[in-house]
């Protein structure tokens, strides 16, 4: 074959010797920078293998020299920031959350933090602004409408534990039982008399009817002016915040199939530390209370 | 030129590095006496001129690539760390894991924490390949529409999944997820739980025979928390028990919620040691 080789006198390359009805194959080598980028590439690979882990042997793959682990290159990088910030995480955990506001730096990063900490974790029901879902039952943490408290200590409890949840048995929780057995008119009366507590359009005789069948029902929990109560999480009546919708309709549907919110409990997968800086995030936005008179009420709205 | 085999007077016989039969037996070579241009055989010539040489030869090489590739799979359980809190999937979540395939979630959710900080700062622990030794196939996934799903479970209420799954727009303005209100009403029967506990154990997954015994049982009451259900939580400990679409029956939203509840929810990561060398 060898015998066949030639020149070829048009490219001055030589042809691989094989002829085809006497057409010839020109055998061009490769380009020079191809080839040595190829073996530069195998001994990459060669070298590679040895310095990291590569090769699976019947009880586990080899290590390398370099001794590199995803695992400790991740759980080094966890440490690293965590040092950076250990001090003011520590003062964090340790503070008292009434007077963190009181120490700027560590208040700020709190809620820096807490900012993080919200939009990966509470903005997919509480809104990346915060502003909940009302109608859905998801709520505003922007206004001072709060539930279960809006001081930084009520605000940590139900961040740590939730609310009406079954993993943590502090959790914070309470029911509203079903009002269905009541005869329709008297549902319809008690949510005139409820439209009437926050000043809505409702029919009087039929709210004065409603008053009685409140006091006797509702009362307990939601306070006879129907201020709600905190300790129960008991929804305010009186102000024109609503939660599940102010309009006769959605009063009626909370009677006879009352929706209850249910948070889960963030302890376990925040840490303290967390759950203290989204607390701060959560109180700066405008609705939270001072420690002091918390059991201020504005009557009316 | 009488070496040239193109040359009229070329003769084979005289070429002396033309090897017939007959002579190769005496020579102890290989024949090359077709096509008389060759003037020698090279080692690669040899394979492509003899078919069970070539076949014998591609065998042998097809085999190391194949060693390399298969073998390992034989000793996979050592890649497996042993986690504490791993359990088959109960029947009611294996079926609400087949809807999440079915609806091929798998093409905007990945299933698979990856060892890096950010990840773990948002999604939790990063995910152990234990996590998945019951997947068939396994979850992963590839590209993140959404967010990753390894640790959804517990993160929201079930009231939000199904306000979520019904309409994502009214809890995630932003979200471009479609929307899955059908599977609310769609019933779901245990008929067919078994049959699909049952091909799950032929791929691998240890269910007992008992669990396969009660599975439509366990399938039906892990959505009825005033039934008996302390056999489903001893045959799948963890297992959560309650009506996850707030609604009377099993539909396939219960399914779908029951698994998106449980996953990464797990394992125990206070026993959990991680070994570096992994």
């Amino acid at each position: 074959m060898t015998d066949n080789r030639k020149i070829d006198p048009e490219t001055g390359t030589e042809t691989t010797g094989h002829s085809w009805d006497g057409i010839e194959e020109l055998n061009t080598p490769l380009p020079r920078w191809w080839l040595w980028t190829f073996y530069a590439t195998v001994i990459w690979g060669v070298i590679y293998t040895i310095l990291y882990p590569a090769w699976p042997m019947v009880s586990g793959a080899t290590t390398g020299l370099l001794g590199y682990s995803t695992r400790a290159e991740v759980a080094d990088e966890i440490e690293r920031v965590d040092l950076s910030n250990a001090d003011l995480t520590e003062s964090l955990v340790r503070v008292d959350l009434g007077v963190l506001e009181e120490n700027e730096k560590l208040h700020r990063f709190a809620v820096q933090a807490g900012r993080s900490v919200f939009a990966a974790n509470c903005s997919q029901c509480h809104g990346a602004g915060a502003g909940g879902v009302v109608a859905s039952g998801y709520p505003n943490l922007l206004d001072d409408d709060w539930l279960w408290g809006g001081t930084m200590e009520e605000i940590a409890y139900t961040v740590r534990h939730g609310i009406r949840n079954e993993e943590d048995p502090d959790a914070r929780f309470s029911e509203m039982p079903p009002f269905d057995w009541m005869e329709e008119a008297e549902l319809d009366a008690v949510a005139h008399f409820v439209r009437s507590l926050s000043k809505l359009k409702h029919d009087e005789s039929a709210a004065i009817e409603g008053a009685s069948l409140y006091a006797d029902n509702c009362s307990a929990c939601h306070d006879e002016n129907g201020l709600g109560d905190r300790e129960l999480g008991a929804p305010n009546l009186a102000d024109a915040i609503w939660l599940r919708g102010s309009s006769h309709d959605a009063i009626m549907r909370q009677l006879n199939a009352p929706r209850m919110g249910v948070m889960p409990p963030w302890q376990a997968r925040l840490g303290e530390a967390e759950v203290r800086a989204v607390t701060a995030y959560v109180h700066g936005l405008g609705g939270g209370e001072a420690d002091v008179g918390k059991s201020e009420v504005e009557p009316t709205q | 030129m009488a070496k040239n085999p193109q040359s009229p007077n070329y003769d084979p016989a005289d070429d002396p590095k033309v090897v017939t039969a007959s002579e190769g037996v005496k020579r102890g070579k290989i024949p090359n006496e077709l096509p008389p241009e060759t003037e020698a055989i090279t080692f690669h010539q040899r394979f492509e001129r003899n078919a069970t040489l070539l076949l014998i030869a591609s065998l042998g090489v097809v085999s190391i690539g194949g060693i390399i590739e298969i073998a390992p799979l034989f000793w996979l359980e050592n890649t497996i760390e042993e986690v504490e809190g791993m359990r088959p999937y109960s029947p009611l979540e294996l079926a609400g894991r087949e809807i999440y395939v079915r609806e091929g979630c798998y093409v905007c959710h990945s299933q698979m924490i990856r060892p890096m900080r950010d990840e773990t700062e948002r999604y939790g622990h990063y995910s152990l390949a234990a996590e998945s030794m019951y997947d068939h196939p396994f979850q992963w996934g590839s590209k993140r529409t959404g967010p990753d799903l390894a640790r959804v479970g517990g993160r929201y209420s079930d009231e939000w999944h199904v306000d979520h799954l019904m309409d994502p727009q009214s809890v995630v303005p932003e979200s471009v997820m479609p929307k899955y209100a059908f599977l609310m009403d769609a019933p779901l029967e245990a008929d067919n739980v078994t049959d699909l506990v049952e091909t799950h154990r032929m791929v691998g997954v240890p269910y007992s025979d008992e669990m396969i015994a009660s599975a439509s049982g366990d399938f039906r009451v892990q959505v009825d928390p005033f039934g008996d259900y302390d056999g489903l939580l001893e045959r799948y400990p963890g297992a959560q028990v309650r009506s996850f679409d707030g609604q009377p029956g099993v539909s396939e939203m219960d399914a779908l919620i029951a698994y998106l509840q449980m996953l990464g929810t797990l394992v125990d990561f206070s026993t959990f040691v991680p070994d570096v060398s992994r």
